[in-house]
């Protein structure tokens, strides 16, 4: 236990942000840090697929120079599920930004729980 | 390879392209070609059934052009089959029972998004239904979230506003968990595949490496699934979210999107991490305590609350931790129980809410108890609904409700580790149900003298009432005849395997 903890110093920070991340999501009272809070979860997660998809002295997995021999790159396969990721995560976090800025219309405040107060006290 | 093959592949790409179709439509067509993509759908999932049991085996379907541990797949076994009838059916219903009200509640302009919301549901619950690839699998959740949260608030209030924002966020922390369990699963493996990733986890448990990574990946995905099914403490979003959005829509997110949820997760149990595995993971005891601790507290939610939209939502708290208690028994038999109540809590719940909404508008538009009082003989068919919706959550025989309490029981015996505390629950909660339930239609059926309200007749709601109608004949069949159904079910989880 922990002695590998400095030679994956790459997975390491990815797990100390993705708890920053999942933290802030969920006890931030602001919309906005709250998903401030959700990308910096998502990139911890791409960063954590990045680094363990990578190689080291590989390259690139585009063919160019007509080198098509396998162990010249490295796995293509963890930066495509990144860049599937990075497409959700950017269309979740349009998704919340505009429902902030419908709830920031009508109250005028970012806190949520204050925005729960104020419908019960309209008891809709 | 037969045709009747691509049925999966077929329903999943219509309701996701109509969904696309129905934003140029005018209002009216898209409102039919809905209906007819769902029950399409449906259909093609029926003939798809009856073909499997007659071959008796699963087959996979090769998506694109790469084989097997490259390529994405589509699996489809009896089990997947009857979830995605039993969705469609349910959703045909729902939608045809909210009509009117989305015609009432939600601006006209706004009824093309709706469609689109529930096509792009449909296809993504399908998605989750019959995938075998779980990247894949985490793509369509996400999907299924932003869907489920349109539906939310479809009618603009700030109260609707506010839900769909607390779900979002709950929803958001599940998926990151969800998909951070995926990627450390695809590291320990090298595979994405269900079936691949299974063999491989085999090889690292005969091996005996590996452990506490294992653990760590199987409690993520477990609590991140849990989390977006609302499992007893995470369900703050959820009595806001289904009681206040429009009627179809609550429907639908308490009988289909966690429930899809939940058998992403079965399908994980079985198909991923394999059962044996998961039975020797403590995680198992946690989702265990958490469904007691969900059926005891979602009904006493239900008993305090004071509106009856509301009561019905924390109702569903209570049954979704039945689910998790079945699978948190560790038996074949719990989980034949959690599917088939899977099967009937959505039968149930969408009747309920249906029935609700109809014994709200004789009441001028209220949902206080208080007002409720003789609303079932001003609308007599949704007095009958609710009356058989809550008898079948009690659990009297002849409804669906009691079948599923008594495979629960019957599993519960099986298990002597676990049997004493969920017999306890299951007795506690059944009477917690019978309180509020029974309180609710004893209010319903109380004689008033002279009533303020307006009673409705059967004219003006013939769609309505042979909605519920279908929705009573539902309920019934699954508790009559249940033993073919159950029967399915066990060949079904026994193709997972």
């Amino acid at each position: 236990m922990g002695t590998n903890l400095f030679s994956n110093y790459g997975e390491a920070v990815a797990m100390i942000l993705f708890v920053i991340g999942f933290t802030n999501l969920l006890l931030q009272k602001n919309l906005i840090k709250k998903i401030i809070g959700l990308n910096i979860m998502d990139s911890a997660v791409y960063l954590f697929l990045a680094e363990k998809g990578y190689i080291n002295g590989r390259t690139v997995p585009i063919v160019v120079n007509g080198v098509q021999d396998v162990e010249a790159y490295i796995n293509p396969i963890p930066s495509g599920l990144v860049l599937t990721g990075i497409v959700v995560s950017v269309s979740v976090s349009a998704l919340m930004l505009s429902l902030t800025i419908r709830l920031y219309r009508r109250y005028h405040t970012l806190d949520l729980d204050e925005i729960s107060i104020r419908l019960k006290k309209e008891g809709l | 390879m037969d045709f009747i093959q691509n049925f999966p592949f077929f329903s999943i790409i219509l309701s996701m392209f109509s969904g696309t179709v129905c934003s140029v439509l005018p209002r009216k067509a898209a409102r039919w070609v809905n209906t007819i993509v769902v029950s399409v759908a449906g259909i093609l999932s029926l003939i798809l059934l009856i073909y499997l049991i007659g071959t008796g085996e699963s087959y996979t379907y090769m998506m694109g052009h790469f084989p097997a541990p490259w390529g994405n797949e589509i699996r489809a076994g009896i089990l997947e089959a009857l979830m995605a009838l039993f969705f469609c059916i349910i959703m045909l219903l729902s939608m045809l029972g909210g009509r009117k009200k989305l015609d009432d509640e939600v601006v006209e302009s706004k009824h093309n998004l709706y469609y689109i919301l529930v096509n792009l549901l449909l296809s993504s619950l399908l998605a989750l239904v019959y995938t075998n690839d779980l990247f894949t699998a985490y793509v369509f959740v996400e999907i299924n979230t932003i869907a489920a949260c349109g539906l939310i608030m479809i009618r603009q209030n700030g109260r609707t506003i506010e839900a769909a924002v607390r779900y979002m966020i709950m929803s958001l922390l599940g998926s990151g968990m969800l998909l951070l369990g995926i990627c450390m699963l695809y590291d320990l493996t090298g595979h994405l595949l269900m079936s691949n990733i299974k063999e491989s986890v085999e090889l690292i448990m005969a091996e005996g490496t590996y452990h506490v990574p294992l653990l760590i990946t199987i409690a993520l995905m477990s609590v991140g699934l849990a989390i977006k099914s609302a499992l007893f403490p995470f369900h703050a979003w959820l009595p806001d979210a289904y009681g206040y959005s429009i009627v179809s829509s609550a429907a639908m997110l308490s009988s289909l999107v966690s429930k899809g949820y939940i058998f992403l997760l079965m399908k994980i149990i079985y198909r991923v991490i394999g059962f044996d595995v998961f039975d020797g993971s403590r995680i198992i005891d946690v989702l265990f305590v958490f469904g007691l601790m969900g059926m005891i507290f979602g009904s006493l939610n239900a008993i305090e609350e004071n509106d009856i939209r509301r009561m019905i939502a924390f109702s569903s708290v209570a049954q979704i931790g039945y689910i998790y208690m079945g699978i948190g028994m560790g038996t074949q038999a719990g989980m034949t129980a959690s599917v088939f109540h899977i099967l009937s809590h959505a039968a149930t719940k969408s009747l309920l809410f249906i029935a609700a909404i109809g014994l709200t508008d004789v009441s001028g538009g209220s949902r206080k108890f208080i007002d409720l009082t003789g609303a079932a003989y001003r609308n007599k068919w949704a007095g009958v609904a609710f009356m058989v919706g809550s008898l079948s959550m009690v659990g009297v025989p002849m409804f669906s409700g009691f079948i599923s309490k008594l495979l629960f029981a019957q599993a519960a015996v099986q298990n002597h580790g676990k049997m004493l505390p969920a017999l306890i629950v299951l007795a506690i909660s059944t009477i917690l149900n019978a309180i509020y339930f029974m309180k609710t239609v004893i209010r319903i059926y109380t004689p008033v003298e002279e009533s303020k309200y307006e009673s409705i007749t059967f004219k003006n709601m013939k769609l309505y009432a042979v909605t519920l109608v279908c929705f009573i004949i539902l309920n019934v069949v699954l508790g009559i005849s249940s033993q073919p159904i159950v029967d399915l079910i066990e060949q079904g989880l026994a193709m997972f395997a």
